[in-house]
């Protein structure tokens, strides 16, 4: 890839994201930021090729860490999104005191 | 077809499902789904990554992988719904070092390999920069969020932090002047660290929602600076994705506070006082009352709405909120809860804590909702929440003049349940306490609640 091409798929991905996310409603904020976090552990796929190339004892001990660190954010992030999500599941109110 | 395309569309297979996935966790129907696919993504991302012919032994792989899920699953399922912040900030650290990590190794592999390019230096070089910028702003943040450390006092801490700004900057130069200088990277690290340290200590209370979401963003941003690095498409688009997500949360708090983002992070913080006297403002003015005199009111009470703060979370008091409004529906009374968008210490933590004790969604009600339907109230209880319902930011001057607030003081009787007259944040008095209108029930958040709720029944 080239430095342009790179950075054009960098710009154009933030536009997306900004795109996406206007509008959440305020329920969801905290949903979003674990999840957007979780995301971000993506981090692990660079670190997993780092770690399996055996390119140096240094290199194979950071990307290994890397690796650790990475896949905790990704796993503990989705699962606890995902928690949370449970708990907002629309529940019937016990008595429709909305219509008064 | 080659191995190398195989994973190419492997990538863009899991870039469509993060782009959906975030799409989804917009929306309350759609974000359980919405993060179940975002996390497919992730598995097709490692799964096609697998495949990569540079991967020579994976017996390494596996323990990283393996210490990672098992600390992952452990912290998520086990986590209270009040440290919730805390948490988020601690994946977000994490995140951020493992990007500086996976950009050293790239880097310096690409050094030895003989390599001088330009965009592997430079992004190595900023990955660093916001990589452990973000690993120790966020630790800090974990330590306050637990109220376990509230970090170092930085003095002068605007001129510390543009000094360490500008070495970050020389040392980020250096590296890409001298790449084969392994220095010069951990120079990087280093001065980012302790700016980290500098930004977010200063920083506490209501500000904290705006930090957390920043860190998120920066999070992002490390992660598609490691993408540069790498030359690996699939981190630099789900790396901006989450940075755009971050910055659009992060302008929203500074939003509902009124306040600006250099602000908030170059310690302008509101100036206490503002001219008020606290002994001016509530002397003799203040109505004291007791769980009683609260649920004689309450009984006859049409409309009430509940505003709660971060004292709600401190209290841990969400189960006994849950179990008063049931009993004041059951007695006829209609019961919504008046969120302000940075109340608590994460962008929609009061939405997260009352989901946990089962309230429903809809009696959650958006300030710019709430705020019309105050004057047909007949109760509001604000429950550890301070200068988001402060009058005084309708005023024009003062450390908090043009903040939104909630208009709780419009209801027909205002109920504050607080430890005390203590400033909030901000560090101004609280006209509402004082005004004729309002009643202050001194005491713990839970144990006032619960005697409200034994009270009610016995009206």
């Amino acid at each position: 890839m080239s430095p342009i091409v790179a950075l054009t798929l960098f710009v154009i991905a933030v536009f997306l994201g900004v795109e996406l996310i206007t509008k959440v409603p305020p329920t969801l904020h905290t949903p979003l930021m674990s999840g957007s976090n979780a995301i971000s552990g993506i981090t692990l796929v660079g670190a997993l090729v780092s770690a399996g190339t055996e390119y140096s004892t240094l290199t194979t001990v950071l990307a290994v860490v890397a690796v650790a660190l990475a896949t905790t954010n990704v796993v503990g992030g989705f699962l606890v999104t995902n928690r949370m999500l449970e708990m907002f599941r629309a529940k019937p109110r016990p008595k429709s005191g909305d219509d008064t | 077809m080659s191995v190398d395309d195989f994973i190419g569309l492997g990538y863009l297979v899991a870039a469509a499902l993060f782009v959906l996935g975030l799409k989804g966790l917009g929306k309350p129907r759609t974000a359980v789904r919405g993060n179940q696919l975002g996390a497919l993504g992730m598995l097709v991302a490692v799964l096609v990554t697998l495949l990569d012919r540079e991967i020579v032994s994976f017996w390494q792989l596996a323990i990283g992988l393996g210490i990672g899920a098992a600390l992952g699953v452990l912290l998520a399922l086990r986590v209270e719904m009040t440290a919730m912040p805390q948490l988020v900030a601690l994946f977000n650290g994490f995140g951020g070092l493992a990007s500086v990590l996976v950009a050293a190794a790239s880097f310096f592999e690409a050094v030895g390999r003989g390599s001088d390019d330009l965009q592997v230096s430079l992004a190595a070089a900023l990955t660093a920069l916001i990589g452990a910028l973000t690993f120790t702003g966020s630790i800090i943040a974990f330590t306050k969020l637990n109220e376990s450390w509230d970090g170092p006092t930085v003095p002068a801490a605007r001129i510390v932090n543009i000094v360490l700004t500008v070495l970050s900057a020389v040392a980020v130069i250096a590296v890409v002047a001298d790449p084969d200088e392994r220095l010069w990277f951990w120079l990087v690290v280093a001065i980012a660290a302790v700016l980290g340290v500098t930004i977010t200590s200063p920083i506490g209370g209501a500000d904290m929602p705006v930090v957390i979401a920043l860190l998120n963003s920066f999070s992002g941003l490390a992660a598609a600076a490691a993408g540069f690095v790498l030359d690996n498409s699939l981190l630099i688009i789900a790396g901006a994705l989450v940075g755009a997500s971050g910055l659009i949360l992060t302008a929203i708090m500074t939003k509902a506070m009124n306040r600006t983002l250099v602000e908030v992070l170059f310690g302008d913080a509101p100036a206490s006082g503002g001219g008020m006297d606290a002994d001016e403002v509530y002397a003799g003015k203040v109505t004291s009352t007791s769980a009683d005199e609260v649920a004689m009111i309450l009984d006859t009470a049409e409309r009430v709405v509940i505003v709660p703060g971060y004292g709600l979370a401190v209290a841990q008091a969400q189960h006994a909120v849950r179990d008063l409004t049931k009993a004041l529906e059951a007695n006829g009374s209609e019961v919504v809860f008046g969120i302000h968008p940075v109340a608590g210490r994460m962008p929609g933590h009061m939405n997260v804590l009352l989901a946990e004790a089962e309230i429903s969604y809809d009696a959650l009600v958006e300030m710019d909702m709430v705020n019309p339907t105050f004057e047909q109230t007949d109760v509001a209880i604000v429950l550890g929440a301070n200068d988001v319902v402060n009058p005084v930011a309708r005023e024009t001057e003062g450390p908090i003049a043009g903040m939104p607030i909630l208009d709780v003081d419009k209801a027909r009787v205002v109920v504050v349940i607080k430890r005390s007259l203590s400033p909030g944040f901000a560090g101004i008095p609280n006209p509402l306490f004082a005004a004729d209108n309002s009643m202050m029930l001194f005491g713990d958040g839970k144990a006032a609640v619960v005697e409200i709720t034994k009270a009610l029944a016995e009206v």
